[in-house]
């Protein structure tokens, strides 16, 4: 009986003191505040590979993501952090047009890679994806060996060369080799899910590209393959430029050199960029209001 | 989610900071009375009580890495921790420079009063306004304030100086005056150091407010 009370007592407590944050935290994210100061958005003081500008996303009649304007510097980790249905994966599929394969989506604005619009009429979509490669959440092999599923892409693509030199060489730089040189011809489902994450790193390494793109690859894998995925992307970053949507604000934190927030009026409309800038200077010290409670977890 | 535990704690430990805080601020407060009035009983409750000063520090250090491990704490909620841990280093030994100070006033309690006690009172009413004005600063989230306090440093370290010179003058004068002398420039050297670790708080104070780290006490001394 007394510990009920104490219990209750509690829960009370409990209830009393969320119940006024949880009203200001609703508030706080109705409150439409569309364009982020100049001070929030920080475009980094070092040579860009991607530039976007007035970016946008339909899918349909729903303004999924608007007025992105964001530069992503060459050879650096750029993480996108953001509630759920704020467009993050969103705008990371426009970087390498997988948005096309969506039925109904539109996409506005431009994304300059090199200098040049990939959405332009004369580019062809297959080989922004040679070059910009993605790695998805849950590790996705295919049915085939470990040799296969590396060499597929680089078959496909027509990579000329020694094909057991590209294998070797994409799933060293995966930091897989090691693990797996002694059984090539094995299945690539058999493997743990750790290296089969890392597999799917290494079958886009396998055709040359020079931007990965990452949407929550650590998700679906256990504490000590997310910090071996995280080490390897520290080391890939020395050669290629990675972009990695993230829920695990640690992750962001250990892996990336710069960070953008974004936050969504409502899931999945109107996702905007509300701050960007060296993610040291975003995790200690964030210019916006918004951001500051997204990563101190007073609402998310 | 809105962390209303972690809110808390965050809260607790800036209380118990502020009661921490409390205590020094009487240590050397009466540290200087128990000086001027040569009250021995006053100076060993000083020393005894700085042991609890101690106790508060290492707890409050406990707590603070407790919630750095625990709830992996980020931008305000990261500095405010940080600046709690260094604040209470400062505290710590300022308190531990009231302990001196009433040693001191043990040792002089015998002795027969070198001249009367002036510019040491006021450089210890100085010292504790000082330390008064960071914490107001701190609770406030002033980095004006606290800039404004860094500023009275020059008025302690301008009355050390005069101390001091006025204190060579008396042994110079008359070598039998050298020990209790040169206690009483350890006295005045200790309330320089509580007024510079008081500009210390105040450093805190604006990296809490602007998340940069500065060296705010140049001093002209």
């Amino acid at each position: 009986m007394r510990q009920l009370d104490v219990k209750d007592r509690i829960m009370k407590e409990l209830d009393e003191t969320l119940a006024p944050a949880s009203r200001a935290v609703a508030a706080d994210i109705i409150a439409p505040e569309p364009t982020p100061t100049e001070e929030a958005i920080r475009p980094p003081a070092e040579p860009a590979l991607f530039r976007l500008r007035d970016l946008g996303v339909w899918y349909g009649s729903k303004h999924a993501v608007s007025e992105i304007n964001l530069d992503i510097p060459l050879n650096r980790v750029t993480a996108l952090i953001g509630p759920s249905g704020c467009g993050k994966s969103t705008m990371l599929r426009c970087l390498n047009r997988m948005n096309d394969l969506i039925p109904a989506a539109r996409v506005e604005g431009r994304v300059e890679y090199h200098g040049a619009n990939i959405y332009d009429r004369s580019v062809d979509p297959v080989e922004v994806r040679r070059r910009i490669g993605m790695v998805f959440q849950k590790p996705n092999p295919f049915p085939k060996s470990i040799y296969d599923n590396v060499a597929f892409g680089a078959r496909v693509n027509g990579i000329k060369g020694n094909m057991d030199e590209i294998v070797e060489s994409a799933l060293r730089r995966a930091a897989l080799w090691e693990e797996v040189k002694g059984e090539l011809r094995k299945s690539g489902l058999a493997l743990s899910g750790g290296q089969q994450q890392r597999l799917c790193i290494a079958r886009a390494l396998a055709v040359q590209p020079d931007v990965i793109l990452m949407d929550e690859p650590c998700s679906a894998l256990d504490p000590i393959a997310t910090l071996m995925i995280e080490d390897l992307i520290r080391e890939l970053v020395q050669n290629y430029t990675i972009i990695i949507v993230t829920h695990n604000m640690q992750q962001a934190a250990r892996v990336s050199d710069y960070t953008a927030f974004m936050l969504a009026a409502e899931h999945g409309v109107n996702g905007r960029l509300v701050e960007y800038g060296p993610t040291t200077e975003i995790f200690t010290n964030p210019r916006e209001k918004r951001t500051e409670d997204y990563i101190t977890g007073r609402f998310g | 989610m809105t962390r209303a535990v972690f809110e808390r704690q965050l809260t607790e430990i800036q209380e118990d900071m502020l009661v921490m805080a409390g205590m020094v601020e009487t240590a050397i407060t009466q540290s200087i009375e128990a000086l001027r009035l040569r009250d021995v009983a006053l100076a060993r409750r000083i020393i005894e009580n700085d042991k609890e000063i101690n106790r508060k520090r290492y707890e409050c250090e406990e707590r603070c890495i407790e919630l750095i491990s625990l709830q992996a704490p980020l931008a305000s909620d990261l500095r405010t921790i940080i600046s709690v841990l260094h604040i209470t280093v400062d505290l710590e030994r300022m308190a531990d420079h009231a302990e001196g100070i009433a040693k001191i006033a043990l040792k002089l309690s015998d002795e027969p009063p070198l001249k009367p006690y002036i510019d040491i009172p006021r450089m210890a009413e100085v010292a504790a306004r000082m330390l008064s004005g960071a914490l107001d600063a701190y609770k406030l989230r002033d980095a004006v304030r606290a800039r404004e306090i860094i500023e009275m440093d020059d008025e302690v370290d301008g009355l050390y100086e005069q101390v001091y010179r006025e204190l060579l003058t008396f042994m110079i004068d008359d070598p039998k005056t050298i020990q209790r002398a040169t206690y009483l420039i350890w006295v005045a050297h200790n309330l320089e150091r509580i007024a510079d670790r008081s500009t210390n708080i105040c450093e805190r104070v604006v990296y809490l407010v602007e998340g940069r780290v500065y060296d705010l006490n140049v001093s002209k001394y």
